[in-house]
């Protein structure tokens, strides 16, 4: 996409501008770089800067333990089911909604938005007593109900607008030329929202496996995820090292994902 | 016998059938795709977060600290209690405040962005703002204990630079400061505001990167100069952005359970009341009713902002 600004970019950049703009870069990115610098500190009990000394040692001993991966693997497998059931609920949300018209459509997509825009709390209460009036335990598959609710909008915001951009003429051709509705959900449709799948997925993914506040209350008392894991370890002053280790490699595992919905949105020059 | 043939109707297999039964039955559709979804969404979620509020207006039997399930304001009466009203007014300003921050900092950022940096260096600096909005909270927030510890980089910083004495006089104020910065609201609005900062970036950027190039020259052409175009042009444009950023750090700040928890002084904030009321000490109707208070906010909030343009903006 073109810039509407970029003939103006000979324009002389305001005096303080470039500095506030590159102070607001450092604060945004200084606290990640004293993550990756405490994951090597050698000092054991005290948050000392500068650190005394380098090691690498605590990724050892964090490898050693199982609460960790355990926690790491329960966060993937909720974000997996989370967001393949987001994929199906929000898809077909925004199927319904991208060119339908209808009384109440606009208060839908609201609806639909309020888990995320709520307060975690008031959402985390709320999918809390929906689980109750259910009877249905607290468990691994409660934190999943919870996670694909709020998961359900990012498929959809990146879904709907890719079918408002897709031309129907291209569906009405399809059926036009003999296509029954499978055939051209299967090879027209599809493959014109792959790439918004793709990306709402991603985001969906590393929305679910970030999550707090919403796990806290939706979850049995076996399950720990990463982040309540993590949550977890901050009031055990004896495990820092390895709490700081643990904290850089989340970071790293969290990054991957981003990375790659970031290049799949670019690939087709959409943000 | 082959014309007779063609003039009969093609038998339909079973899924031309479905395809014609499909055509012809929009409204069938629209209902059978959106039953799951919605159906989902009105029975765990929106059910529920009624059922909240209306738990609101039940009331625990002062003897017995069983639900008396009988609608009345007596949970109300005991929400606007001094001490609650306290913890609300504190939530809702650290929230204004965190608010005002954001938007301070992250205009320059997004003007720089959307007006000055070339096509490269905005996706890259578009995702340097994506980055830490999706790297994991918690342990963002965790990086704050790291920062803002007694011996930690910033106490560091306030020595090397011989500013020791600043930092105890910021510490010394009444109501912001604390014992140290990892106890004190400053230490917790910092922290507030290096985690929702993205959220107001990327709105802000969006409506600044609408601002039409001519208008801008037109602005130029007719003799502002560029302060004055940047007031009266560029700014009033970039506000609904603005107002839409403000939507997410200002809730986010409000209804945020953990982050009073692990950095901060031990003095109450909406999340941590409510999570408290909730589970330990189980009085659900005083949680409900407390709930409601930044569904009210978020409310009001929202038609304001909708007022100001921010719907159009996000």
């Amino acid at each position: 996409m073109r810039s509407k600004f970029q003939a103006l970019r000979t324009e002389k950049i305001p005096r303080g501008l470039r500095y506030m703009a590159g102070a607001a870069l450092v604060f945004l990115h200084f606290p990640l770089l004293i993550v990756l610098l405490y994951a090597f500190t050698t000092e054991r009990r005290t948050y000392q800067f500068p650190p005394p000394g380098l090691t690498t040692q605590w990724f050892g001993e964090l490898l050693a333990r199982v609460d960790f991966w355990n926690a790491l693997g329960t966060s993937l497998q909720v974000a997996l089911v989370a967001t393949t059931l987001a994929l199906l609920l929000g898809t077909l949300t925004a199927a319904a909604l991208a060119r339908s018209r209808f009384f109440g459509k606009e208060s839908i997509s609201l609806l639909f938005i309020l888990p995320i825009a709520m307060p975690g709390i008031v959402t985390g209460i709320a999918l809390r007593s929906g689980i109750r009036l259910f009877g249905i335990e607290f468990s691994y598959w409660t934190i999943v109900i919870g996670h694909a609710t709020f998961c359900i909008v990012t498929v959809f915001n990146n879904v709907v607008a890719r079918l408002r951009r897709t031309a129907y003429t291209q569906i009405e051709a399809s059926m036009d030329l003999g296509a029954t509705t499978f055939q051209t959900i299967r090879y027209v449709i599809l493959p014109n929202i792959a790439t918004a799948l793709l990306a709402g997925g991603m985001l969906a993914f590393a929305l679910s496996f970030d999550e707090v506040i919403v796990t806290t209350f939706t979850r049995g008392t076996e399950q720990t995820t990463l982040p309540i894991w993590m949550l977890a370890q901050l009031v055990r002053p004896r495990d820092r090292p390895v709490t700081n280790a643990a904290a850089l490699v989340v970071i790293v595992i969290t990054f991957i994902p981003i990375l790659f919905a970031f290049r799949f949105t670019q690939d087709v020059s959409e943000t | 016998m082959a014309n007779a043939a063609r003039s009969a109707p093609r038998a339909l297999n079973i899924g031309q059938q479905l395809s014609r039964f499909f055509f012809l039955h929009p409204r069938l559709v629209l209902l059978l795709l959106l039953a799951l979804p919605l159906g989902w969404l009105l029975a765990l979620y929106v059910l529920p977060l009624g059922l909240l509020v209306i738990q609101s207006f039940y009331r625990v039997d002062d003897f017995s600290g069983v639900m008396v399930r009988e609608l009345s304001f007596q949970t109300y009466g005991a929400l606007f209690t001094p001490s609650n009203l306290e913890i609300i007014l504190r939530s809702a300003v650290m929230a204004a405040l965190v608010t005002f921050a954001c938007a301070l900092i992250a205009f320059p950022l997004a003007y720089y962005m959307a007006r000055f940096a070339g096509k490269r260096t905005r996706s890259l600096l578009y995702l340097a703002v994506l980055l830490p909005l999706w790297s994991s909270y918690i342990v963002r927030v965790y990086s704050w204990k790291l920062i803002l510890a007694n011996e930690g980089v910033i106490n560091w910083l306030f020595e090397a630079l011989g500013l020791g004495g600043v930092r105890d006089a910021l510490l010394n104020l009444p109501v912001i400061g604390g014992s140290s910065l990892s106890f004190s609201y400053l230490g917790m609005f910092f922290v507030f505001v290096y985690i929702w900062i993205p959220y107001m970036i990327l709105p802000t950027y969006a409506a600044l990167e609408r601002v039409p190039r001519s208008l801008i020259e037109v602005s130029g052409d007719l003799g502002a100069r560029p302060g004055y175009t940047f007031r009266k042009v560029i700014l009033p444009l970039a506000f609904p952005g603005i107002v839409a950023g403000s939507i997410f750090t200002f809730s986010l700040t409000l209804g945020d359970y953990i982050i009073p928890t692990v950095i901060g002084n031990s003095s109450f904030f909406i999340g941590p009341v409510v999570n408290t009321l909730q589970g330990t000490t189980g009085n659900v109707p005083l949680a409900a009713a407390f709930t409601v208070v930044p569904i009210v906010i978020m409310g009001a909030y929202l038609l304001v902002a909708r007022r100001l343009g921010a719907f159009d903006a996000l």
